[in-house]
């Protein structure tokens, strides 16, 4: 199987006044069509960066200095601008960290829609309303509320219609960047596992980025353990949680508080 | 032990704000329902809810940020709305102390770490020797005491200027400290070394702690404690081992089985948890009509007009 992103040797230098700082060190790894792969460290490890560079949406300082990204075969680094803005979001798209500054507080939620659709291709303002009614109820939020303004809606509903916009051109990578971290358990785990179920239903690979290894060790195929720009370990999930190879993927398991016994019957598990 | 009297005791605290836009009609929020709590000395108290549960309400009325709309606040069994002189009023606001959750604003950044701590001295401790005092509460918080108090703020990690904010409440010798979410915003590898400064603080010192959190696993970790709180009302109370070990009121159940567990897969194909957490907070939004004791000490709500879960 041809893997449809891989990575490989990718530096990022930011520049200072002083000497560069590399904050991502000769990094590789692949995405298969499908797959969930985690990123996990601490912040100011370069899991952003990664994120950001991948989309190409790195902004000086910051410099990718060497390396490759093939989409599907296809060097994402030599892309013109036309390319570039055909290839985001039709192909892969991206969920911030927090929803209040990736949507527009001056739009309407279908204006912000009607926005994207219209970026890639002829469509017409009804139809721009069916497609996003239908991308709001796929994530659980009612069709009427795509006339609300983002301040309307709560952290959690707003997290959704991120998500509803990363899907509605049907990308084959999703980028999530800590997509949950400002909401509280249940949402969080109501919002993933609409991804997860998304995802079947779809068809899209995710990279998913977060500090909270616990969580990424149940959603992710395979997790990435980044420390000061580099890989130190990649593997399954199981392997991550139950047999880590590295040092310092052990100290991050030691550093979380973890609840000591589960209530018996374990809910909804699986 | 039933015989102490708590540090700090909520006796059916209510608190409505009523917001009035610039445009159309004023609205109502009942933040807080007749919230009842006991925080024991040198013990600390959890409480847990998600995000608008009312939890940063209570923190900040016990400060004094906001006034009670009924209800009272006692401190060692005295209501603090009849603290009236100011060296009453002076007492209390030095023996309750806040931290924040971001350790980046509650520092002023034009000032040394030296001028933030030596400020609280001087007002608290003018008695004391400011540059030994200064020393002691540096090593008491674990921040290197020779290099410190010279640097400012950004250059510290977040999880040093959260120390900073602890050696302040020190500073002016404070028995409660009201710690609003103090590890949310600090690294994961990090947030366990503040817990345990917390859990020193409170061994060593005495000092009694209001735990503010959303996360349950570190309410477990800390408290001996805890409180549960959804739509401003207080759902379960008890010792932690019961509340968080084996939760007895719907909501406690399902925010139990949010924490990330990573030994549990998700799957898209189950829907049961949304469905599920729907439900419990519709029912849990109903105003809680009395507490049932299930075992001593642990109480859980009853609520009007439906049966929890």
């Amino acid at each position: 199987m041809s893997a449809l992103l891989s990575v490989e040797g990718l530096r990022v230098d930011y520049l200072t006044a002083g000497e560069p700082f590399t904050a991502v060190r000769d990094i590789s790894f692949e995405i298969q069509p499908n797959e969930i792969l985690g990123l996990a460290g601490e912040s100011g490890c370069g899991k952003s960066t990664v994120a950001y560079a991948l989309m190409r949406l790195h902004k000086p300082p910051a410099l990718v200095r060497r390396g490759r990204i093939l989409f599907e075969g296809r060097d994402v680094l030599s892309f013109s601008d036309k390319d570039l803005r055909a290839w985001r979001w039709s192909e892969v798209s991206m969920v911030f960290q927090s929803a209040m500054n990736s949507l527009s507080p001056v739009m309407t939620i279908f204006r912000q829609f009607y926005d994207m659709l219209r970026a890639h291709g002829p469509i017409t303002k009804a139809e721009a309303q069916d497609r996003t009614a239908h991308m709001l109820e796929m994530v659980g939020i009612p069709a009427d509320r795509m006339h609300s303004h983002p301040h309307q809606l709560s952290g959690g509903m707003r997290q959704r219609v991120a998500l509803a916009l990363a899907l509605t051109l049907q990308p084959k990578l999703i980028i999530m960047d800590e997509p949950t971290t400002a909401l509280d358990v249940v949402v969080q785990r109501e919002i993933l596992q609409e991804v997860l179920r998304l995802k079947d239903e779809l068809g899209f690979s995710v990279l998913f980025i977060t500090h909270d290894i616990a969580l990424m060790a149940q959603i992710s195929d395979r997790i990435g353990i980044m420390r000061a720009g580099e890989i130190v370990e990649i593997g399954t999930a199981a392997q991550i949680v139950t047999s880590p190879s590295h040092d310092y993927t052990r100290s991050l398991w030691e550093a979380m508080p973890i609840l000591a016994k589960r209530p018996k019957g374990a809910r909804h598990a699986v | 032990m039933l015989s102490e009297t708590p540090i700090l005791s909520l006796d059916n605290l209510s608190k409505t704000f009523t917001l009035r836009p610039a445009f159309g009609r004023a609205t109502k929020v009942h933040a807080l329902r007749n919230v009842s709590l006991d925080l024991m000395p040198g013990r600390a108290l959890a409480l847990v809810g998600e995000s608008g549960s009312g939890k940063s309400t209570v923190g900040r009325m016990i400060v004094g940020h906001h006034t009670p709309t009924s209800g009272r606040i006692l401190f060692e069994g005295q209501d603090i709305a009849e603290l009236t002189t100011r060296a009453d009023q002076m007492r209390y606001r030095q023996a309750v102390q806040m931290v924040f959750q971001d350790p980046f604003s509650a520092l002023n950044p034009a000032h040394t770490i030296r001028h933030h701590l030596l400020r609280a001295l001087s007002l608290h401790q003018p008695e004391a020797d400011p540059e030994t005092a200064l020393r002691m509460i540096l090593e008491d918080v674990e921040l290197d005491p020779t290099s410190t108090p010279a640097k400012f703020p950004h250059e510290l990690s977040g999880g040093q200027r959260q120390r900073v904010n602890f050696a302040r409440a020190l500073a002016v010798k404070a028995r409660l400290i009201v710690a609003d979410e103090p590890t949310s915003m600090l690294d994961v590898s990090i947030r366990k070394s503040i817990l345990g400064l917390m859990q020193r603080l409170k061994d060593e010192h005495g000092l009694s702690l209001l735990y503010i959190t959303h996360d349950i696993a570190t309410a477990e970790y800390l408290a001996e404690d805890t409180a549960v709180m959804f739509r401003g009302q207080v759902v379960e109370k008890g010792p932690t081992a019961e509340v968080v070990g084996a939760p007895q009121h719907g909501y406690t159940k399902l925010l139990r089985a949010a924490v990330p567990d990573p030994e549990l897969r998700l799957t898209g194909s189950d829907a049961g948890f949304a469905a599920e957490a729907r439900q419990v907070r519709d029912l849990s939004a109903h105003p809680v009509r009395a507490l049932q004791e299930v075992s001593p000490g642990h109480l859980i709500a009853e609520h009007a007009e439906a049966a929890h879960a």
